[in-house]
């Protein structure tokens, strides 16, 4: 326990340094500072036919959403055309229409659902040049929304908030790229194969043969976690020990989900020219880390009441690997739900009900416990903004954020976004129960089955992609609603963050006196976690005291279903 | 100065809450209820309850399910009570201004050159640009200007200012206001306004809230609440599909319950109450706001361009010392000032005397007897006495008594001169029988207090600009003993508006006020122009607050009643909000408890049973506004503070309160719900 707990406050503290500086970093590529490859991104604007000039929001949010429509139409052909496209070793046919569609738009919306089983479904060809080109643009599109965004509230009286095809590129080339090419290599160090040959045939010790499947793992593993997407070259994604061989590897992993998420409040803060802006946020999202942290260590430490007596020790450690151990298993469950990655390397579904409830608890919160790249970011941003309007009234301002006033305007497309994940969770699991679709893809009934729908329909709208296994989720219904889901989950963040990024960046930026609402220190830090936790959270305990709290209690009873 | 202040209206005075009780109901009337969006959804939801009991009578739960319908309605009723309570206040005022306007008809002028020469005309039937005439014990029929004649005008019926004032053709005093009486004298008048656009008829519409238009805040506030209002209709409209999965059923009443006490009523029933009190402290301040942005705009204010005559200083310069030149005792300076200002009324002479007699004890004896007094003339600029015993003493401007002795030895006096203007002040020098022997000391004086007003201000985030037509020296000195931030110097209204435009592009908001026609366009151009109800038609229109009294110093109450009022919607929409963490937590166990008996603990209050739990919450949730009533129509305690304090100390009042509040209250409900066995 001591152990366990130390080992967490090493990692914080080494996530924070990590952080930090790679938010200098950032400030330095995203304003142009970085010239290193200046000539390459030159080419790339020539190439493609692009001005590198500002542009408005609503230019920039078109760019992004022609760009993603674009990506999603590759995407569905390659995977659609797989059967007759090169690099295709155990000669896979194309994928089915519905799938096809579903996960096009998941790693386009970089949620990176797994409606499919990577290594029995889709070529190296598709994994490549389909998926992993998608964990690239799909991460670097929310990075991108994200400095449009910080870069708007940084501003007076601007009328662009940046050029999408730059961010983009400058994303991809000074950040994703060369991070992705050092955690593919530590990856390999550590064991993961990198190769395109199909796998290899194995005899077992009973003499059957069994086929074991490879391919380009390592590279794949890098960005998928890097860019918090999620989907993993296997099956069982990081929980395979191809995907995620060592401790050392776990943790290189769990850093990886981290640390462009947790870069971005430092890098708002450079931005803005406050850094105390910027840590004030990082503290609240660090706050909510390091509780639904501890609450689900302890939930697993605990064990099942069921079982005391007949396994040792009391920790549950079903569907755990023991090469990770609780407490890594317990973090990487953390990191990958408060980042939208979506990795997994133990099965959530197995987890205790209370420590189950928290991977969909962060979730549910719209992913700004650091969140995904970029996306935890704005979603964070829009968070502030209620939560300065609720209570920036009470010193005697009109709410004001940054010296920028927060009206009418903002708080329309704010409430907006409020009603994202209600509508992606509540309406679309009802719906799901109500047209009949929910009982025949729980594996349990009762409370269980209904966090499985749930956390279905949670993951999809906070385009996490990780699933509570039991859940099938492969039918035309749950593919369809779910693919709806992911795209509210995204653009309904993506379009109004840019408008209110638009329309700030326009605004003057009053002075800060001693009369101004102080969006830094502890106060503001309590503020913003408190409203997150009424306004997020409270919306979801209806349907949480239903289903895991339901569990939990009756479990405490002995009632299992 | 006399002044009678406007009668104080009881917070719970009968003659507002029984006509504000049957307007509550009157507000039932659908249009009315759809301004509001929160508490028309309750309505709504109150109705369909209604409905439901109606349908359903006779079954299981019936009697609970009237009592919710009757609470759904009550919380309804409650917050219309609330606006109306505030509405009612704001009536009460316009009454008395509207028994001001008379039916009276005015004396329209026939021929411009002929004031003897008039017809009886019907009020609605003036025209802008007729002349009219108004003589004394006249009620004057509309706005106008003064074209001729001088006369004193009670206006007690607009400022609750006693005192009669002079009104006048030309210059600053030439604005007449329909509503007031002459006392005496008669004027001529050239009507300015449209019949039905008077002042008087602005204000009788503004303080009954007839007109209000929502404020920016307050229009943002209702998205937010609405938005919030659709969220928890999703949570609720779910609810019974994920309860049916789990085996158990919700009746609809306790969805109406649930959604109403989730949503949030108590802020949304007191929104517009808020509104229409703070307008309403502003008129008891004296001051019309011409529109509500002005007010919530006073709250923001980072810049106060305050002048400095009437407002910082007391206006008239004072004698502060007798600062003798060498060779000369202080006490001869002081005897000679002294007598020079025997016979000067004004505020210098006066305080001349005064300081004279205070320092040095002189008694008059007869020496006025046969003194030749010599009167201020703007060209000597010098006044004094020539005494029986042929002393002659003269006093006046350092340069002017150079040039009239230039032997009197005035460049001695040049270090004292110089010494006096460069700390702010006027020198007067005083001399003797031609022999320049010292000088006065005349300084402006700043009001006491005013200091610490300012500092005040500061610790609030707000700078004070000095506005001044001294030149910079004597401004800056003035600046410094008043503890101002900043000040203009030389102002002129060119400079002025310059000022505020370049504080404006910093993205600050200015407030200033002002009186005369020149300063029309600063005002128009600052975010907060207070215009003083003496002054000239033109800045009038180019404010968006007039002030009654004509005080200056006014514009630090208004910052205040603005801040106040901006205060009051942020502290009740976090108690609000915060509120909802019991209410879930009293209902939701109530509701699942059938399917899994286990989630009891989630009730933390220990309620008597589910049902009397779902009553409670909504006894409570209606509750909750009518005692907030006094809070809304009183605004929250304000007191100046930096924003950290503030937000601290409101967080934990309202914040921590808020949650903490529904838990007691509840609990304390359902004790008596059970006792009364109620459900």
């Amino acid at each position: 326990m001591a152990a366990d707990l130390t080992f967490y406050a090493a990692f914080l503290a080494g996530l924070t340094l990590m952080g930090a500086v790679l938010g200098s970093w950032m400030a330095w590529v995203f304003t142009g500072r970085a010239s290193l490859l200046a000539p390459v991104e030159r080419a790339f604007y020539r190439a493609a036919g692009i001005s590198p000039a500002g542009q408005r929001w609503t230019a920039y949010a078109t760019a992004v959403l022609v760009f993603n429509a674009a990506g999603f139409v590759v995407l569905y052909l390659v995977l659609r055309l797989q059967g007759v496209l090169p690099i295709n070793p155990q000669d896979f046919g194309g994928v089915e229409a519905g799938q096809a569609f579903n996960t096009a738009i998941s790693f386009v919306t970089n949620t990176n659902w797994q409606g499919y089983g990577g290594e029995t479904t889709l070529s190296h060809f598709s994994q490549m040049a389909g998926l992993t080109v998608q964990n690239f643009l799909s991460a670097g599109t929310g990075m991108a929304v994200a400095v449009a965004v910080v870069r708007g509230l940084a501003a007076r009286s601007a009328a662009d908030i940046g050029n999408f095809w730059v961010d983009l590129t400058r994303t991809i080339l000074y950040l994703l790229l060369p991070g992705s090419i050092f955690i593919s290599l530590l990856m390999v160090w550590q064991g993961v194969p990198q190769t395109l040959a199909a796998g290899v045939t194995a005899t077992t010790i009973e003499g059957g043969q069994q086929f074991i499947a490879q391919g380009p793992v390592a590279s794949q593993v890098a960005i998928k976690m890097l860019g918090t997407n999620g989907g993993g070259f296997f099956n069982v994604n990081a929980a395979h020990p191809y995907e995620n061989p060592t401790a050392l590897a776990n943790l290189i992993q769990v850093y990886a989900i981290l640390v462009i998420p947790v870069a971005f409040p430092f890098f708002f803060g450079r931005m803005v020219g406050d850094r105390r802006q910027g840590w004030a946020i990082f503290a609240a999202m660090s706050a909510l880390f390091v509780a639904v942290l501890l609450w689900a260590y302890v939930a697993e430490a605990a064990g099942n009441p069921l079982h005391a007596g007949l396994v040792e020790p009391g920790v549950s450690m079903e569907g755990k690997e023991t090469r990770f151990g609780l407490a890594q298993t317990v973090l990487f469950a953390v990191a990958t739900t408060v980042a939208s990655c979506g990795a997994v390397n133990a099965m959530h579904d197995s987890l205790m009900a209370l420590g189950g409830m928290i991977p969909l608890f962060n979730m549910l919160l719209g992913e700004i416990i650091y969140g995904g790249v970029g996306a935890g970011f704005y979603g964070m941003v829009l968070y502030v903004v209620l939560t300065v309007f609720i209570a920036g009234l009470m010193v005697g301002r009109s709410p004001e954020w940054l010296g920028k006033k927060i009206e009418a305007r903002e708080m329309k497309l704010a409430a907006l976004t409020l009603l994202v994940m209600p509508l992606g969770v509540l309406v679309l699991a009802s719906a799901s129960i109500l047209t009949g679709n929910a009982t025949g893809s729980v594996q349990d009934p009762g409370p269980h089955g209904l966090t499985e729908l749930v956390y279905a329909y949670t993951s999809g709208t906070a385009n996490n992609g990780s699933a509570f296994a039991g859940f099938g989720a492969n039918t035309t219904w749950h593919n369809t609603m779910i693919g709806v889901a992911m795209m509210l989950g995204r653009w309904g963040y993506i379009i109004p963050v840019l408008a209110i990024a638009g329309g700030l960046a326009a605004k003057t930026r009053a002075p800060e006196t001693a009369g101004t609402f102080p969006t830094h220190g502890a106060a503001f830090t309590v503020l913003l976690v408190v409203t997150i936790l009424i306004v997020g959270a409270l919306t979801f305990l209806p349907v949480l005291a239903l289903g895991p709290i339901a569990e939990h209690v009756s479990v405490a009873v002995g009632r299992t279903f | 100065m006399s002044k009678h202040q406007r009668s104080e209206i009881g917070l719970l005075a009968p003659e507002i809450v029984r006509p504000a009780a049957r307007a509550a109901v009157a507000k039932l009337d659908p249009r009315s209820l759809a301004r509001n969006p929160v508490i028309f959804a309750t309505a709504l939801v109150a109705a369909v309850t209604s409905v439901l009991v109606l349908v359903r009578w006779g079954t299981p739960g019936s009697s609970l399910a009237l009592q919710i319908a009757l609470w759904l309605w009550a919380t309804v009723l409650f917050a219309n009570f609330a606006e109306a309570m505030a509405e009612g206040r704001g009536k009460a005022r316009a009454d008395a201004f509207r028994a001001s306007k008379t039916e009276a008809r005015a004396k329209a002028l026939l021929d411009p050159a002929r004031r003897d020469l008039f017809e009886m005309q019907d009020v609605d039937l003036l025209e802008v640009g007729d002349l009219i005439l108004v003589e004394a014990g006249d009620i004057v029929p509309t706005d106008g200007e003064v074209i001729e004649g001088v006369a004193s005008v009670d206006e007690s019926a607009i400022t609750g200012e006693s005192a009669a004032v002079i009104r006048e053709s030309g210059g600053d005093r030439s604005s007449l206001t329909g509503g007031t009486r002459l006392v005496s004298d008669w004027l001529v008048v050239r009507v300015t306004t449209k019949p039905g656009e008077t002042f008087l008829d602005k204000m009788i519409a503004l303080v009954e809230g007839a007109k209000r238009a929502k404020t920016p805040n307050e229009i943002a506030l209702n998205i937010l609440l609405a938005g919030l209002s659709l969220v928890f209709l999703l949570v609720v409209a779910t609810l019974p599909v994920f309860a049916g999965w789990s085996g158990t059923e919700i009746p609809m009443v306790y969805l109406a319950a649930l959604f109403v006490t989730l949503i949030p009523t108590t802020i949304g029933g007191l929104l517009s109450a808020i509104g229409i009190a703070g307008m309403d402290r502003l008129v008891k301040a004296n001051v019309i706001a011409k529109s509500g942005r002005a007010v919530e705009a006073a709250g923001d204010i980072d810049v106060l361009l305050l002048d400095k005559t009437g407002t910082i200083t007391f206006g008239n310069r004072m004698a502060d010392e007798f600062v003798p030149v060498a060779g000369v005792t202080e006490r001869e300076v002081a005897e000679a000032a002294w007598l020079a200002s025997l016979a000067d009324d004004t505020p210098e002479g006066k305080s001349t005397v005064a300081l004279a007699v205070q320092q040095h004890g002189f008694v008059e004896s007869g020496q006025r007897q046969g003194a030749d007094f010599m009167a201020f003339t703007a060209q000597t600029r010098m006044s004094g006495v020539d005494l029986d015993d042929g002393r002659s003493i003269r006093k006046g401007a350092a340069d002017a008594m150079a040039r009239a002795f230039p032997q009197g030895g005035a460049a001695a006096a040049e270090p004292v001169v110089r010494r006096i203007a460069m700390g702010g002040g006027t020198p007067l020098l005083v001399s003797r029988d031609g022999q320049v022997l010292g000088a006065i000391h005349l300084k402006d004086i700043v009001k006491p207090g005013i200091r610490e007003r300012f500092a005040e201000l500061r610790r609030m985030g707000i700078r004070t600009v000095m506005i001044t037509g001294d030149n910079p020296l004597t401004a800056a000195a003035i600046a410094a003993e008043a503890g101002v931030d900043d000040f203009l110097a030389e102002a002129t209204p060119e400079r002025k508006l310059e000022y505020i435009r370049a504080e404006q592009a910093q993205g600050r908001l200015v407030a200033m006020c002002g009186d005369g026609s020149n300063d029309a366009p600063a005002l128009a151009q600052a975010d907060v122009g207070v215009a003083m109800n003496s002054g000239t038609p033109a800045a009038k229109e180019a404010g968006n607050l007039v002030d009654l009294d004509s005080d200056p110093t006014k514009l630090i109450e208004i910052v205040m009643v603005g801040k106040q009022m901006l205060i009051s919607r942020g502290a009740l929409t976090t108690f609000s909000i915060a509120n909802d963490v019991a209410k879930y937590f009293a209902i939701l166990p109530a509701l699942f408890v059938a399917a899994y008996p286990q989630l009891g603990v989630l009730d933390v209050m220990g309620l008597g049973t589910p049902q009397s739990a779902i009553l409670s919450a909504i006894i409570f949730n209606a509750l909750v506004i009518v005692a907030l009533i006094p809070l809304a129509l009183k605004g929250v305690r304000y007191r100046p503070a930096s924003a950290g304090e503030l937000l601290s100390r409101n967080l934990l009042v309202y914040g921590v309160g808020g949650l903490v509040a529904p838990f007691v209250g509840i609990k304390a409900i359902d004790i008596l719900v059970d006792l009364a066995r109620l459900a």
